[in-house]
Parts: structure tokens; sequence; C-alpha cells
């Protein structure tokens, strides 16, 4: 149907827009572009890929034997085959354990002041400085200040428990740094909303702020674990590697899974103790993705009637 | 229930600025009273006074007395968190608990205030839903999250949520803004019942359900930008509407503003 006015306009004054877009230049930048951006991509993915499939091809081999997951490697030497990594997987989960049960309540507290008590003002931005220091502090460091406190200060012996204090200055700014930015993300609508029922802060962040971002602060946890248990300089220095079992952490040698690794490495050249090595690697790498799904899970099934 | 509230002389101030000025008025209980004029005229921040709500931004302060009957808000020994269990608030958009159900997040002002008894957070669930129109919507899914729900379905549960806690009180800070016109005239309606029970105050930038809701109005207004807003005049709605004793309102009404 046309209306009176279309009908008084020219429908089509006879020219042709050229709507066939790229020109040869164009077209020719954006491919070099798409060719690049991929080729960056693969390259990243290379060290990835050949990590994995170096540790999970040469180590999956003694993780399929029962052993591994049952016996230590008392009385094992680097030329013999045998033995397993239980001392060294409970050494290392012991030692995570302690850690994160000190560091996550002062890491999620201190982020609770940082963002719902003490945004703007001095001591909260000199707080928010010094986690910015301690999340550069290498581990080496942070090993060896303990070491400076625990054993020549106090006098105490090279234990687990010192490996896991150590650890705590390295969890700690992993874990408040991503719990602020959860709490950074609630809406303030939230809290305004539970304040207008007349609920007092404490419980307010309590019972609606922390819930709403208990997710993203279990992601941040989690972050926080894996980096900690793969710390290598806090071991050598603060506890010697046994090759026992010993789940006591405030006595006597401890093993863990890096320093089997470093421990093994030393006769890398023998095949019993090759083989040790990429098991290890591959047993930690599994340690820290079981946690994630673990953690995953968790948050999920702490979400009320999410469904 | 149902409080009358008397302001006089009130400033309200964000750090060194003054937001409103010189306020005085009073909300007759069990009725409508509604706030109109301009973006930053201050009308929500003066609204937020009233249950001193503003104080939860740094820096904010108020001279003067807000008293409810015969109780003065700003009294030295008054607890803000005492305040808001009287002064209930619904806000511009609908804020459910993300984390609850439907159910929780009706009882949640009552369950985070202490309250155990599961018969009792049942039975007034139930009440605060009927009050609040959305039952018959929601009664077979309590158990769902809060944030499923529509945008205005969401608002009335958030309107059930304030009215759960009884409160004397019940501030609005446009309630309808984020809404369709079939969700707006569900909250109207639900408005209309309100003011049986409670003193109902509504912040609107839309005249006709100014006109349509409410028994009084108040007209704020700002000299020019960066000046405090002030009250112009406040009135029974008819005579507001009808015949302004000032020219800015009726300016504003009828849309020659500016």
């Amino acid at each position: 149907m046309t209306t009176t006015l279309a009908a008084n306009r020219p429908a089509y004054d006879g020219k042709t827009l050229d709507l066939t877009g790229k020109s040869g230049a164009r077209a020719f930048r954006n491919t070099l572009a798409s060719v690049l951006i991929t080729l960056c991509f693969l390259i990243a993915l290379i060290p990835l890929v050949w990590i994995l499939w170096t540790v999970i091809s040469k180590g999956y081999g003694l993780l399929l034997d029962g052993g591994w997951w049952s016996e230590s490697q008392r009385g094992v030497t680097v030329r013999r085959e045998g033995g397993g990594a239980y001392h060294a997987i409970m050494g290392t989960l012991i030692m995570a354990l302690i850690t994160a049960v000190i560091a996550v309540p002062i890491a999620i507290l201190g982020a609770i002041y940082l963002v719902e008590y003490g945004r703007g003002t001095k001591a909260a931005r000199v707080v928010s400085f010094m986690i910015d220091i301690l999340t550069g502090v290498p581990s080496i460091v942070a090993a060896l200040f303990v070491y400076a406190v625990w054993i020549t200060v106090f006098g105490f012996n090279r234990v687990g428990f010192a490996v896991s204090l150590s650890l705590v200055l390295l969890m700690l700014p992993v874990v408040l740094r991503s719990t602020e930015e959860m709490l950074k993300l609630v809406p303030d609508e939230l809290r305004e909303a539970s304040y207008a029922l007349g609920v007092p802060k404490w419980k307010t962040i309590l019972k609606v702020v922390v819930p709403t971002a208990f997710g993203g602060i279990i992601t941040g946890v989690m972050l926080g674990l894996a980096r900690v248990m793969g710390e290598t300089a806090p071991l050598l220095i603060l506890v010697g590697y046994s090759k026992n079992i010993n789940l006591n952490p405030f006595e006597g040698f401890m093993g863990a899974l890096p320093t089997m690794i470093n421990q093994d490495r030393t006769e890398l050249a023998l095949q019993p103790a090759a083989d040790r090595v990429w098991a290890a690697a591959l047993t930690l790498i599994l340690l820290v993705l079981l946690l994630n799904i673990l953690a995953r899970l968790v948050a999920r099934f702490s979400k009320v009637n999410s469904k | 229930m149902a409080k009358r509230i008397e302001v006089s002389g009130l400033n309200v101030y964000y750090g060194d600025f003054k937001a409103v000025e010189d306020v005085s008025m009073t909300i007759e209980p069990r009725s409508v009273t509604a706030f109109i004029g301009p973006s930053g005229c201050g009308k929500s921040t003066y609204l937020r006074t009233l249950n001193r709500m503003h104080e939860v931004i740094p820096g904010a302060r108020v001279e003067g007395k807000v008293m409810l009957d015969q109780q003065d808000l700003y009294a030295s020994g008054v607890d803000p968190v005492a305040v808001r269990r009287v002064v209930g608030m619904v806000f511009q958009r609908p804020n459910p608990f993300p984390t609850m159900s439907i159910f929780d997040n009706v009882a949640s002002g009552l369950k985070l205030n202490g309250v155990k008894d599961r018969k009792k957070l049942t039975e007034v669930v139930e009440r605060s839903l009927h009050g609040a129109n959305l039952w018959n919507e929601v009664k077979d899914r309590l158990d769902k999250p809060g944030a499923g729900l529509s945008g205005g379905q969401q608002q009335r549960l958030c309107i059930a949520r304030a009215i759960a806690v009884e409160p004397e009180v019940i501030l609005m800070d446009e309630p309808c803004s984020a809404l369709d016109p079939i969700s707006t005239l569900a909250i109207e309606d639900l408005i209309e019942k309100l003011k049986d029970r409670f003193t109902v105050v509504i912040v609107t930038h839309n005249m006709q359900q100014a006109a349509r809701v409410s028994d009084q109005t108040a007209f704020f207004n700002l000299a020019a930008t960066g000046k405090p807003g002030r009250l112009i005049e406040m009135g029974p709605t008819k005579q507001i509407f009808s015949n302004p004793n000032e020219k800015a309102t009726e300016d504003y009404i009828t849309g020659r503003f500016g």
C-alpha cells in the first residue's frame, strides 16, 4: 500500500551504492590481525599443554599402583623402585590445612574491615598498602623471616608448623585481596535493604553481605591454597625432608610433595627416581584440582535454594 | 500502629554541602503523603532522614527535629537501628536478598532480629504476602529464590518484607520507577490498602501517580544547581493539583517548568 506522501517521492534514484565493503587493504589488515591473535593464543597454550602432557605421560604409571597412595619412602633409596608418596601427600595436606585455618579467618575478617568499616579511612589505606607489599614478598623471604623468629629468637626446632607460619604470610594477601574484591561487588542496595528492616550492621554483614559473596570468597581461598601447596623454599628452610610418615606438625621432619620432588631430582638419571619425580608432580597437580572441585561443590550447595 | 511525623527546621548536609534547607511539615497517620519535585531537589535525601538512613553515607548529618508522635528521632541516645525497625523503607529498585528464598526474604526482618519460632514466621510470612497482594502468585513456590520473580513481583516482595516487621511508617523512594504500567497499578492499589494500617510516604516523579494515590502532596524545588532544595508548598493533593498557592508549583505540575 502506498500512501500519498510516499507516492510523491521518487522511490529509486537510479544510483547503485557500493555496499561490498572491505577494500583490499582493510581486508588484508583484518586477516593479519586475526592470524596474529590466534597465533598468540596458540603460543600461550603451548607451555600449558606441554607441561600437562609431560607430567601426565611420565607420571601416571606410578599413580595406578595402590602402594603410591598408602606407603612412604622409608628405606627406599633413589636407586630402588617402590614405596609411595603417602608421607608427602599427608605432609602437604597437613601443612596446607594449618595454613588455611590460620590465614583464612584473618584474611576474611581483614577484608570485611577494609570494605565495611574502614572504607576511606587512613588506617584502611595503610593496611591496604601493607597487603600490597606482602603480596610481592618472595616465599624464601617469608621463610627466612619465620626462621629468624621461630628458630633464632624462640629457639624452637624446624617443624611442619613453622612452614605453615611462613605459608600464612603468602596466603593471607591473596585471600584478603580476592575477598575484598568480592565484598565490593555486593551492591549497597542489599545492605540498605537490611538496615531498613532494623537489622544491625554486624548482622547485615554476617547474614546478607558475606553469604552473597560466598562463592567468590571460596574461589579466593582456593587460589591461595593452590599457590601455597606448591611452595618449596619454606619447606627446604623450615623443615627437613623425611621419608617416613610423620603426621605431627610440631615434632620432627616431615615429607611434602615439593621436597619429595626435590629429593629424587638429585638422581634424575636413575629411572626409579625420575619416575617418582613425575608421579609426585602429577599428584600435586591432582591435589590442587581436587580441592578446586571440592570448593566449587561447597559453594554451589551452600547457596540456598539456587534452583 | 501508624504514627504522626512532625518535622521542624530540618537541614541536611553532605559534608559541607547543604542538600536540603529548612523543611518543616506534618505527615498525618493513616494517610499517603507524596513528595514531588525535579531531580536533585533533595526529596529522596529528605525522605531518608525520616528513618536515619542517610547516615549510611559518610559525612551526612542533620540539623533540626523529626518527631514521631512525641519522640525525637534525633535525640541523643536514640539508636538508628531501633528507628528503622519502626520506620521501614522500600527502595527505587527492587532489592530482594539474592541468597534467600521468597519465604526467607519476607521473614528476614524477623529472622535477622532473632525470631526463630517457625509457626510465628509462617504466620507472618503469609499475612505479609497477603498484605502485599502477592500471596496468590507465590504461595506454591515459597522456597524458590526471590530473585526469580518479575520486577513488579520483586517490588511487592520487598513491600511484604517491609511490612512483615510491623513498622509504624513506610517510606517509599520512587517504588514504581523501574516497573511497567501493570506492575505500577498493582503497587498503587497496594499503597491504597496500606494506608489503612500505616503512615505512608512516597517519593515519585510521576505526577499522575501522586494525584492518584496521595492525600497530601509536598512540592520540593531548588533555586539553582548547587543550591539546597527547599519545601515550596504542601497541602491536600486536590488543592495542590487544582489550585496551588505558588507559581513554581503550578509551573511544575502543568509541565511548564524551567
